[in-house]
């Protein structure tokens, strides 16, 4: 590594910007923000059943509670009732007369504390007139209630392919749904400035969403609404859409009260009402030759969307965009059903569609391998995309950049899989309680939006006279270590020590308009338009330099804190100070859009993707047929960052998204009683891994070899979701050692809790 | 007697006046502090996003503990010291090397569960036993902390950076420090508390709790707070008078005499966990896995009786084994066997001016006994099932069995017609199978979010199995290597 690499900002392991101050517990979040002196704290009241209509809403109680200072309703909306992130009309603040699930908010109160706040809520008068619910996805397909239309995508003749090949699979695969559980639940505090204008607090992937939605509802101008985020304790999507509406209710009861306005969820209520990942019902048929090379798919999705549209259709469309995985499909036909459910509104998860996509192509080479008796591997690998023309994907896009033969073989290769293997089958045969499994699967992830004008971003960046250097751009932290990656970029650009560039929260007052922090696009679009300010700043110091030192524009370069030109180097900031008084500007913004992507989704056809990224990983289990607990023992992970702006962030990504996507597949349950409610809405219940579920031997490594073929920011490749469907070994791997115990591999649905493989291994045994 | 809550907080002294008898610890630093370093996860002693330590003189030195601070009632900490996170960095602004590790091994990504992790590692820093590391050490320790950003790998890393070798001067140094803190208070008179926000006790005596229950019949007994802090955040349950019973010295104790162990309803599950399983190993599985260490760190076993849960796991084992309930009033003591104290979901046979005192545990030397705890999540889950198994042969028959299970009935229960069907029969496959098979007039469970009815059902059934094959004469006895638990 020459020098100069080495001092270069980017492609370091660096610590997030915030790490000194997590663990000292100074970095602040919404909730630590000290308080205004004349604080009302918000509460809301929700419904207790499902679906029905209000007879009566007596809220007498609670105005006449103790410390309560306003109560609002659905009446109380000036402007425009609807929530809806895409403007679907279908979802207001709180539920008018007809209520949709149980949990909904249905009116809220400013008290003089948090406490008296939630028990004021709990003394309302309530009578409903209770319909019939509509809770999970075969009632919704039954009784045909849809909240968007059905969406298809296809290529060539799968029915035909699928008759015509020697063998074929069918089968129904359940995935189930999701809760984020960020550690920090949702929180807003709104503050009422001058003119009637608000300042706005809040714990969201999507602050000029936010803005937006209180505009609307309260009938404002976006320019009196300025929002503002530091950094999420955790989002995973769920603050994505759903935290606008806990900062509309703070609002509405700011202006109401011309008092600042807290309203922080109880992690209860937090579950209860906000929406999770969308569970997916998933019917396949596939066609295949005695290789296990698929002729011909035809895969059935249909995903619990809740009440209301939120970004549904564009999640169960990510998950047709993923029917694919990493696999040539000659002929495929997916068809995508997204059903209305009187549960709460499903929404960004990680993954966004993509996870439960792949989850169906993943059960049905699994099926094929177990049909030939083989290594579900070698299948595996049998339909890699390859060359022309096993290189189109069922919507029409030439997938140029797959590394995952080479990659998969090298994976295979260190973790010591066909050993191994021959191991797990040695294991089973002397073992008559334990069984393992083994599994290795791969992962082949879009990157963009497939909504192509959300790919832009913005970026503010200020040269101050002593040479810091203040870093504004529309993307938000939420511990996926943006803020980091962006600041060494603006170093890299400027050739200073990443300490003199000043991090700082994203507001909707200095980067409008900006797309929600999302799609795992984050470093990519906020990073080039980082970069693309700090250019136009360059710019303007090297004609600044050129005439004053009569040097030519090669001859200037920005390194290790100085600028040198020609045989001169000279302090960074002392050449800004200088550039300041010939009265040049040194703030400028900077602005990205994705080139390449297009897509015409009437046609299902087109490049929605600018890149993908690639990785796969290797897991091992053990289950106990007596109980059906069950252990991950070993895991090997190797994945594709293209050239890393950071490893460090980018491990932290893949070991992060991999254990989040294995406890969605394993412990993390939804289950809902007869009534509608949801009953895992605590930690109590609802069970996300813990220390103990993540092995001694997890193994992840990046992908030396990684490079972006597209012109992304340093060659590096996204990174905040494409992790998370490596755990879909660990599915594969328990369907292995559900079927050593005599189990029925297609009865195994997600997730895979010791109550649903029991039943796998007893429905294989009873056949 | 004391009407003002004493204790340090990051060295320096606290007294609270009027002590409300449910604020909990997490709200004062929070609210009235302004400390705002410990985060609310759950404010349900689930996710350990709160945890700091409380320290406190032990029988061999002072020990710190890693609790929630938002399920800790400010009382309960009476006369202790308290680090939160806020104060754990050295005196000039230098890192404790746990915080420094989690900073070199990347163990903080959004940063919200961070400073848990940090207090629940700083704990086993500071631990005065000072337990080598393993990584199954760690995992006991923090599977009372929930990350979901990071997949806990750095934050293993960090654990093992730090906790190798630690610093013995700066262990050292803070355990002087709060040593003699502990000191300052240690006189102080028993904390009686009747203001404007309601009542709190905290006896030190047997007597002085029975005369207290006998004087304030609607008292809530508050031992460890790890079901009634829930009662209190969740429920938005209010209390007007509260009496803790952490300081009663005859419930704290743990004896052994004529073959059996007398344990204090107010001993910790951790205090009483090295006395249990020297007896009867099986219950390490159990007990280890009780909650995650800040619950087991503060939760009880009187406590995990008196509330009389039907899927408690202290019950089924300790019923299995034929253990018996010391209750007291002021007039009175008497002696039941344990199964007898539930009577029914939701009722417990416990008068009104009667206290929980001890658990009396035979010690048996002959027999077989196991225990099971079955839940979703391996670590710090409420079981869907738990079962204590008891069962003495003779020769190849048998000749007692004593067979309990939590989460098959309304209350933790014994399983009478299985018992019946083993109890003289044969040590064979076939008669438990038929055992297995009576469990069905043993029990209707039901189904609920974690576990199906069926699922319990042949689960129980499942387990009596594993009994057999566990026990099996050594020839052919099941011998798998397995690395379910
Ligand atoms: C995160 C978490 C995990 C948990 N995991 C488990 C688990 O794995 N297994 C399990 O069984 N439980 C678990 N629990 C429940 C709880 O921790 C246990 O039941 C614990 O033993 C309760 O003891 P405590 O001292 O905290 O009781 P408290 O909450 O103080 O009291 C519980 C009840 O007992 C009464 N009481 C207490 N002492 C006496 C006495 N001496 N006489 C009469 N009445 C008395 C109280 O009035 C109250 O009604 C968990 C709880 C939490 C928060
Ligand atoms: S806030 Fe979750 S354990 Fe206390
Ligand atoms: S770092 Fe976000 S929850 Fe642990």
């Amino acid at each position: 590594m020459s020098d100069s690499a080495r001092d270069k900002a980017v492609h370091r392991a660096v610590a997030h910007d915030s790490a000194a101050k997590h663990v000292q517990g100074t970095a602040m979040y919404v909730d630590d923000i000290p308080e205004p002196r004349n604080l009302l704290h918000a509460y809301f009241g929700t419904s207790t059943v499902a679906h029905g209509r209000i007879k009566r809403l007596d809220l007498d109680r609670v105005r006449a509670a103790e410390g309560v200072k306003a109560v609002i309703t659905s009446a109380d909306i000036r402007g425009q009732d609807d929530i809806s992130p895409v403007h679907a009309a279908d979802e207001g603040v709180f539920a008018n007369d007809h209520v949709q699930f149980y949990g909904q908010p249905l009116f809220a109160v400013a008290a003089s504390s948090r406490d008296l706040a939630r028990r004021a809520v709990r003394l309302a008068g309530i009578e409903y007139e209770p319909e019939p619910a509509i809770v999970d996805i075969d009632a919704a397909l039954d009784a045909g209630l849809f909240v968007s239309e059905a969406h298809v995508m296809s290529r060539g003749d799968a029915e035909d392919a699928i008759c015509n090949s020697p063998a074929s699979v069918e089968g129904v695969l359940r995935t189930g749904g999701q809760d984020h559980f960020y550690l920090e639940g949702q929180v807003s505090m709104v503050i009422p400035v001058e003119d009637g204008d608000l300042q706005v607090y809040t714990s969201s992937q999507h602050p000029s969403e936010v803005q937006q939605t209180i505009a609307r509802v309260l009938d404002k101008p976006a320019n009196a609404v300025t929002v503002e985020v530091r950094r999420m304790g955790g989002a995973f999507g769920g603050k994505e859409t759903q935290a606008a509406q806990w900062a509309v209710i703070a609002a509405l009861l700011a202006e109401q009260t011309g008092r600042p306005v807290k309203l922080r969820l109880d992690r209860d209520d937090d579950m209860q009402s906000t929406g999770k990942r969308h569970d997916f019902i998933i019917r396949y048929q596939a066609g295949f030759d005695d290789q296990g090379r698929i002729n011909g798919i035809r895969f059935f999705h249909a995903a619990r969307c809740g009440m209301s549209s939120d970004l549904s259709a564009p999640i169960a469309d990510r998950a047709m965009f993923h029917a694919d995985n990493a696999y040539y499909l000659p002929a495929a036909h997916i068809e995508s059903h997204r059903c209305k459910t009187h549960t709460v509104s499903n929404t960004a998860f990680r993954g966004f569609g993509g996870p439960q996509g792949m989850m169906g192509i993943e059960r049905v080479i699994d099926e094929i391998a177990q049909h030939l008796g083989t290594d579900p591997w070698q299948v595996r690998r049998a339909n890699f995309y390859a060359e022309a023309p096993r290189n189109i994907t069922p919507y029409f896009m030439e997938v140029q950049d797959s590394v995952l033969d080479e990659l998969c073989s090298q994976l295979a290769d260190e973790s010591g899989y066909t050993a191994r293997r021959t191991d797990v089958m040695a294991f089973n045969e002397s073992n008559e309680i334990h069984k393992r499994g083994i599994a290795l699967t791969p992962v082949k992830f879009g990157i963009s939006f497939t909504t192509t004008f959300l790919n832009q971003a913005g970026a503010l960046v200020h040269v101050y006279k002593d040479g810091s250097i203040h870093l504004n751009h529309g993307g938000t932290e939420m511990g996926q270590g943006l803020m980091t990656k962006v600041a060494q970029v603006v170093a890299d650009e400027f050739g200073v020590p990443l300490a003199q560039v000043k991090i700082t929260a994203t507001t909707t007052a200095k980067v409008p308009n900006t797309t929600a922090t999302a799609a795992s696009a984050g470093s990519d679009m906020n990073g080039m338009a980082a970069r693309a300010a700090c250019r136009t700043i360059r710019e303007r110091i090297t004609d600044f330099l050129v005439d004053e030192q009569d040097v030519s524009r090669s001859d200037i370069h920005f390194e290790q804190g100085m600028v040198r030109y020609g045989p001169q180097s000279e302090a960074f900031a002392a050449i800004i100070e200088r550039v300041w008084m010939a009265r040049i500007s040194l703030s400028a913004t900077g602005f990205y859009k994705t080139p390449k992507i297009h897509y015409d989704r009437e046609q299902a056809r087109g490049r929605p993707f600018f890149y993908f990224a690639y990785g796969a990983a290797v897991s091992e289990v053990e289950i106990d047929t007596l109980t059906g607990e069950n252990r991950i023992l070993r895991v090997d992970i190797l994945h594709d960052t293209g050239q890393s702006l950071n490893p460090a962030v980018d491990m932290g990504q893949i070991e992060g998204g991999f254990v989040q996507g294995a406890g969605w597949l394993t412990s993390e349950e939804l289950w809902w009683d007869e009534k509608g409610q949801l009953r895992t809405h605590a930690p109590s219940t609802y069970k996300i891994p813990t220390c103990g579920d993540v092995p001694e031997e997890f193994h992840a490594r990046i992908w030396q070899q990684g490079c972006n073929r597209e012109e992304t920011i340093h060659k590096s490749k996204a990174v905040g979701e494409p992790p998370l469907m490596l755990a879909i070994s660990v599915f594969s791997a328990l369907g292995q050692a559900v079927v050593a115990a005599g189990g029925d591999l297609s009865s195994l649905d997600a997730p895979a809790t010791p109550e649903r493989i029991l039943n796998a291994i007893a429905a294989g045994r009873r056949d | 007697m004391r009407s003002k809550v004493r204790f340090h907080l990051n060295g320096e002294l606290h007294e609270v006046q009027h002590c409300p008898p449910t604020l909990t610890v997490l709200d004062y630093l929070r609210n009235e502090c302004r400390l705002t370093g410990s985060k609310e996860g759950c404010a349900e002693g689930d996710c350990g996003a709160c945890t700091l330590i409380v320290a406190e003189a032990g029988s061999t030195g002072t020990e710190y503990l890693a609790m929630n601070s938002c399920i800790l009632f400010l009382a309960a900490i009476d006369g202790k010291s308290l680090i939160s996170v806020d104060g754990l960095a050295l005196g000039d602004g230098a890192l404790h090397p746990v915080q420094a590790a989690m900073v070199e091994q990347h163990g903080s990504q959004c940063g919200f569960c961070t400073p848990g992790f940090v207090m629940s590692l700083a704990a086993m820093y500071q631990d005065h036993d000072q337990q080598p590391y393993s990584r199954e050490n760690l995992n006991l320790n923090l599977a009372g902390n929930l990350c979901r950003c990071t997949g806990y790998a750095p934050i293993v890393r960090a654990a093992e950076q730090s906790l190798v070798s630690r610093d013995s001067t700066l262990v050292k140094e803070l355990d002087q420090r709060v040593t003699t803190e502990l000191e300052f208070l240690e006189s102080d008179p028993p904390l009686s508390v009747e203001g404007t926000n309601g009542r709190v006790f905290a006896p030190r005596t047997l007597a002085q709790l029975l005369e207290l229950r006998k004087n304030h019949p609607l008292a809530t007994l508050v031992a460890g707070a790890t079901d009634v802090g829930l009662w209190v955040n969740k429920d938005l349950q209010t209390f007007d008078t509260v009496i803790h019973t952490g300081a009663v010295a005859e419930l704290l104790e743990i004896s052994k005499e004529n073959e059996l162990i007398k344990i204090g309803a107010a001993v910790r599950l951790r205090d009483a966990l090295p006395e249990l399983i020297r007896h009867y190993p099986s219950m390490r599985d159990m007990l280890e896995r009780f909650g995650g260490a800040q619950v087991r760190n503060a939760g009880t076993i009187g406590g995990n009786i008196a509330n009389g849960s039907p899927i408690g796991d202290m019950p089924p084992a300790l019923i299995a084994l034929g253990a018996r309930l010391e209750l007291h009033s002021l007039e009175s003591r008497r002696e039941i066997v344990l199964e007898d104290f539930f009577i029914d979901y939701g009722r417990q046979d416990l008068k009104p001016d009667e206290v929980v005192s001890a658990v009396l545990l035979p010690i048996h030397d002959d027999g077989q006994f196991a225990c099971y705890k079955i839940s979703k999540r391996p670590e710090q889950d409420i079981s869907a099932l738990c079962a204590g198994i008891f069962m003495r042969l003779d020769r190849d028959a048998i000749e007692e069995a004593r067979i309990c299970f939590g989460g098959m009935a309304g209350t933790p229960s014994r399983a009478g017609q299985c018992e019946k069907a083993l109890t003289g029969k044969p040590w064979r496959r076939d008669t438990f199978e038929s055992a297995m098979q009576a469990l069905k007039e043993d029990f209707t469970p039901i189904s609920d979010m974690r576990a199906s009815a069926a699922y319990r059902m042949r689960v129980a059934r499942n387990l009596l199995l594993r009994f057999f094959i566990e026990h099996d004469v050594p020839e052919r006895r099941m011998q798998e290597t397995s690395s379910v638990r």
